[in-house]
């Protein structure tokens, strides 16, 4: 039969023989999970029994009508300018991640660990930065060095002693998750400073509701929809306390931002003006932007622009994207920004090794979300253990990002790891080693085959006064075989993400 | 009454402005190329294309890229070539990028129409722009501009970025007509050439057919066809949508829907020039102009819009001054 190749251990190929799955044949008897963790089967003698109502639905596709859908989801992207793929325009500056169309389904009681795990990290990250920014009580009882805060080249100097509305500096935060091959949800990294991939969230989930209507019937998806309102309210609640009905904007580096398509969803489902730095001034201490009726005034701004770009006057002098005295506005209290400024120290990878011991010194709590386990190597017995295991570990310089200088080890050369050796000996403290994680896999259609592709979450937790968590999250997938890097630019797509009603 | 109290950024404003003025102008290059093909032949019968150039006041730029007006140099100047601001290609494109920067306001209807449109001329070969092939081209570009009009009728919201968008569409349609009305009777009308004769009426004919007024014009004049008579029909008609008289008219309708239903202060020095303009029209009749000069007149219509212009971006978006930002 053209549908099957067997040798290839779960591959199935669309065709246009609609006919062969007639025979009872269901669409996902020859997806193989390859002994990984499944989002959709789940693991060894662990079923997903959360997911059977949805892999049964699946199943009673054939593989052509899910071709033919995803093809036609993939059009519409493309018509909408979010995407491309079918033609190569030189100019196109829209771009997404591609979308996969089979989901990944989350049970409540996975969720409720996300959740709760997700608003204690946030707590914790916004107490530990009023601490860094004020008495810097963690660095002195000696929880966290000192330089790893004030050597920090995200650490703001000028947010010292600087008040932020309710003690909510991380307003919008994006936990990165991954599950290992037992299924156990582990924290990755913190993403505190301004995370992205929020719109593809709920932009996935409007595509699958007008293309997999049959597959969402009759089961409790809860819903995305009302994030735009959640981040209003969020974002409002930064505004001066004496103004009632605070007028709030997103400030956006533009439409070349290659974020820009999020900027206009997110101004659009909150139902404020995107402005670029060009239309904001700064006049006696409040912020302005210029309209068709002259100045109006802003009380609060979801800025998508970092700090160094934020105000010329303080940060990078070169930058354009800003508002000039826009932060002498910010400390005097006459607007607020999410996220504040300065957050960026809370989200470095050498930090994040101390997030454990950081949210048992603010909460006097165990964590609820495990970090990798992370071995640091400025400590002796970090550093011990990483040169015994070297070969086992994955070495990751702390002060890097974009996954820069990171060594896997067993997939090193010997001259790799002889080479990360001797920088660990002569430089340990810049440096952290976690175990490699057998991340969790998801069926994905892959030129019209069904295989599992690995995985991870980013789920997003808004935080005014309160803290609230978007019941889905962004799944990343990793189209490319074997690759666990979820990345856009390394060939990562997306998944919608359904959190199951209780 | 105050219709609407709720600010609109400045720099949406001036996208609005250009959004309805470059998705007119698409339409408008199309109806010329595509009428200039089966309507402008001389009296050898051979079509004269740079024409078309002198009515967009290109011939420098288009003299530096080719060596001849032919047929193939003149469409594709005028279609498919990026480096001119003014071909279609651009224009939709310019488009585009205004509506990608109003694409926090606008409907995503528009919005997918407006980048389909965009990248469907991305697509766009010469093979496509063969004289056999050409005028269905020029329909699709004009019907793709019509399903613009129509979804922005249908979803836009009308706030003060509709006024400004319907504004700058009225400008460059009036624009427009003043350059036909201009190339017409002034470039093509040679000294020694017969008022009446058949190819001159052929060409009147071409004339009204580019701004579909053809059979409107019939409708007011059942028989003949004399140049004053269509000059004055492109003029002053005040039902025809492309009149000089309409097309004013409607500009100091959204300039008053801004200023009274939005209670804006700014705009004075456009209402101000607008007013002298309808002024100066209202004081000719088809005769005068003549007797004026009607490429004087087209002249002077086209100074005035373009003042309309500065002073509508600066007054409301504040633009700079020194240029129109065309």
């Amino acid at each position: 039969m053209s549908g099957r190749a067997p040798a290839d251990g779960g591959r199935f190929r669309a065709g246009d023989n609609g006919e062969n799955m007639s025979d009872g044949t269901d669409l996902l008897t020859a997806y193989d999970r390859q002994g990984h963790w499944c989002e959709m089967l789940g693991g060894d003698g662990a079923p997903a029994e959360h997911a059977a109502m949805v892999r049964n639905r699946l199943g009673r596709l054939t593989l052509s009508d899910l071709v033919r859908r995803a093809e036609i989801a993939e059009r519409e992207l493309y018509n909408l300018g979010i995407t491309f793929t079918v033609y190569s325009e030189r100019d196109v500056i829209d771009r997404i991640l591609p979308f996969d169309v089979i989901p990944r389904i989350i049970s409540p009681g996975d969720w409720d660990i996300i959740e709760r795990g997700s608003k204690q990290r946030v707590a914790a990250l916004n107490l530990f930065l009023h601490d860094v920014y004020h008495e810097g009580r963690i660095i002195k009882e000696g929880v966290v060095p000192a330089e790893l805060i004030y050597g920090n080249a995200y650490y703001r100097e000028q947010m010292r002693g600087v008040a932020v509305p309710h003690g909510s500096y991380v307003n919008v935060c994006g936990v990165d998750l991954v599950r290992d091959h037992l299924g156990r949800f582990k924290v990755l990294e913190d993403n505190a400073r301004t995370p992205s991939g929020v719109s593809y969230v709920v932009e996935n989930r409007h595509m699958m509701q007008r293309t997999f209507p049959d597959l969402m019937d009759e089961i409790g998806i809860r819903p995305v929809s009302d994030y735009g309102q959640k981040l209003l309210e969020a974002v409002a609640e930064l505004a001066p306390s004496e103004v009632t009905d605070p007028q709030v904007v997103l400030l956006s580096p533009g439409v070349y931002n290659s974020a820009y398509f999020e900027h206009v969803f997110l101004a659009r489902e909150m139902g404020v003006p995107l402005v670029e730095g060009s239309d904001l001034f700064v006049e006696n201490d409040r912020v302005w932007m210029r309209t068709t009726a002259g100045k109006a005034p802003v009380h609060a701004i979801y800025r998508r622009i970092d700090d160094a770009f934020l105000d010329p006057e303080v940060f990078n002098p070169e930058s354009l994207l800003g508002v000039p005295g826009i932060f002498g506005a910010y400390i005097k209290g006459n607007v607020g920004l999410a996220n504040a400024v300065g957050t960026g120290c809370a989200d470095d990878k050498a930090v994040y090794a101390y997030m454990p011991r950081i949210i048992r010194f603010y909460l006097d709590e165990e964590p609820i979300l495990d970090n990798v386990e992370t071995h640091i190597c400025r400590e002796r017995d970090g550093l011990a253990y990483t040169l015994a295991n070297i070969e086992n570990l994955v070495i990751k310089p702390v002060g890097e990002s974009g996954g820069y200088g990171i060594v896997i080890g067993p997939r090193a050369t010997r001259e790799e790891i002889d080479d990360v050796r001797a920088k660990l000996t002569a430089n340990p403290s810049n440096f952290i080693s976690q175990p490699m994680i057998d991340l969790s896999v998801c069926p994905t259609l892959i030129d019209g085959m069904i295989e599992p592709r690995h995985v991870d979450l980013r789920p997003f937790v808004v935080t005014g006064q309160s803290s609230w968590v978007l019941p889905g999250g962004l799944t990343r997938v990793a189209l490319r075989r074997g690759s666990l890097v979820v990345n856009s630019s390394q060939g990562g797509g997306s998944k919608d993400t359904w959190v199951l009603e209780p | 009454m105050t219709i609407g109290t709720k600010f609109l950024l400045a720099r949406y404003a001036d996208c609005s402005f250009w959004l309805g003025r470059y998705m007119e102008r698409a339409e408008s290059l199309a109806r010329i190329l595509d009428v200039n093909l089966h309507f402008s032949r001389d009296s050898r019968g051979s079509q004269n294309w740079r024409s078309i150039v002198q009515l967009n006041a290109d011939e420098e730029r288009f003299d530096e890229a080719y060596d001849v007006a032919s047929y193939a140099n003149v469409v594709h100047f005028y279609v498919l070539d990026r480096d001119n601001p003014s071909s279609i290609i651009s224009t939709i494109r310019a488009a585009k990028e205004n509506a990608r920067a109003l694409r926090p306001t606008i409907s995503t209807e528009m919005w997918s129409h407006l980048n389909v449109f965009n990248n469907t001329m991305a697509t766009l070969t010469s093979d496509d722009l063969k004289q056999s092939e050409l005028s269905r081209v020029c329909a699709n570009i004009k019907l793709e501009c019509q399903t613009h009009a129509g979804i922005t009728e249908g979803t836009f919201f009308r706030d003060q970025s509709w006024y400004f968008y319907l504004i700058g569409r009225e400008i460059e349609r009036a624009d427009q007509t003043t350059r036909l009305l201009d190339i017409k009777y002034h470039l093509l009308l040679p000294p020694d050439q017969r008022v009446g004769s058949p190819v001159d009426v052929s060409q009147w004919n071409a004339l009204l057919r580019s701004v579909a007024g053809y059979h409107a014009f019939r409708r007011e004049h059942p028989r003949g066809m004399s140049p004053k008579q269509v000059a004055a029909f492109l003029l002053f008609n005040m039902s025809f949508p492309r009149s000089i008289a309409l097309c004013l008219s409607q500009i100091d309708q959204h300039l008053h829907r801004l200023r009274s239903g939005f209670g804006l202060r700014a705009g004075i020095s456009a209402m101000e020039l607008l007013d002298e303009t309808r002024a100066a029209l209202a004081g000719h009749t088809s005769d005068t102009v003549v007797q004026y000069g009607l490429h004087e007149f087209s002249d002077y219509l086209q100074r005035q819009l373009m003042a309309i212009t500065i002073a509508v971006r600066q007054e409301f978006c504040g633009a700079p001054t020194e240029s129109d930002g065309d």
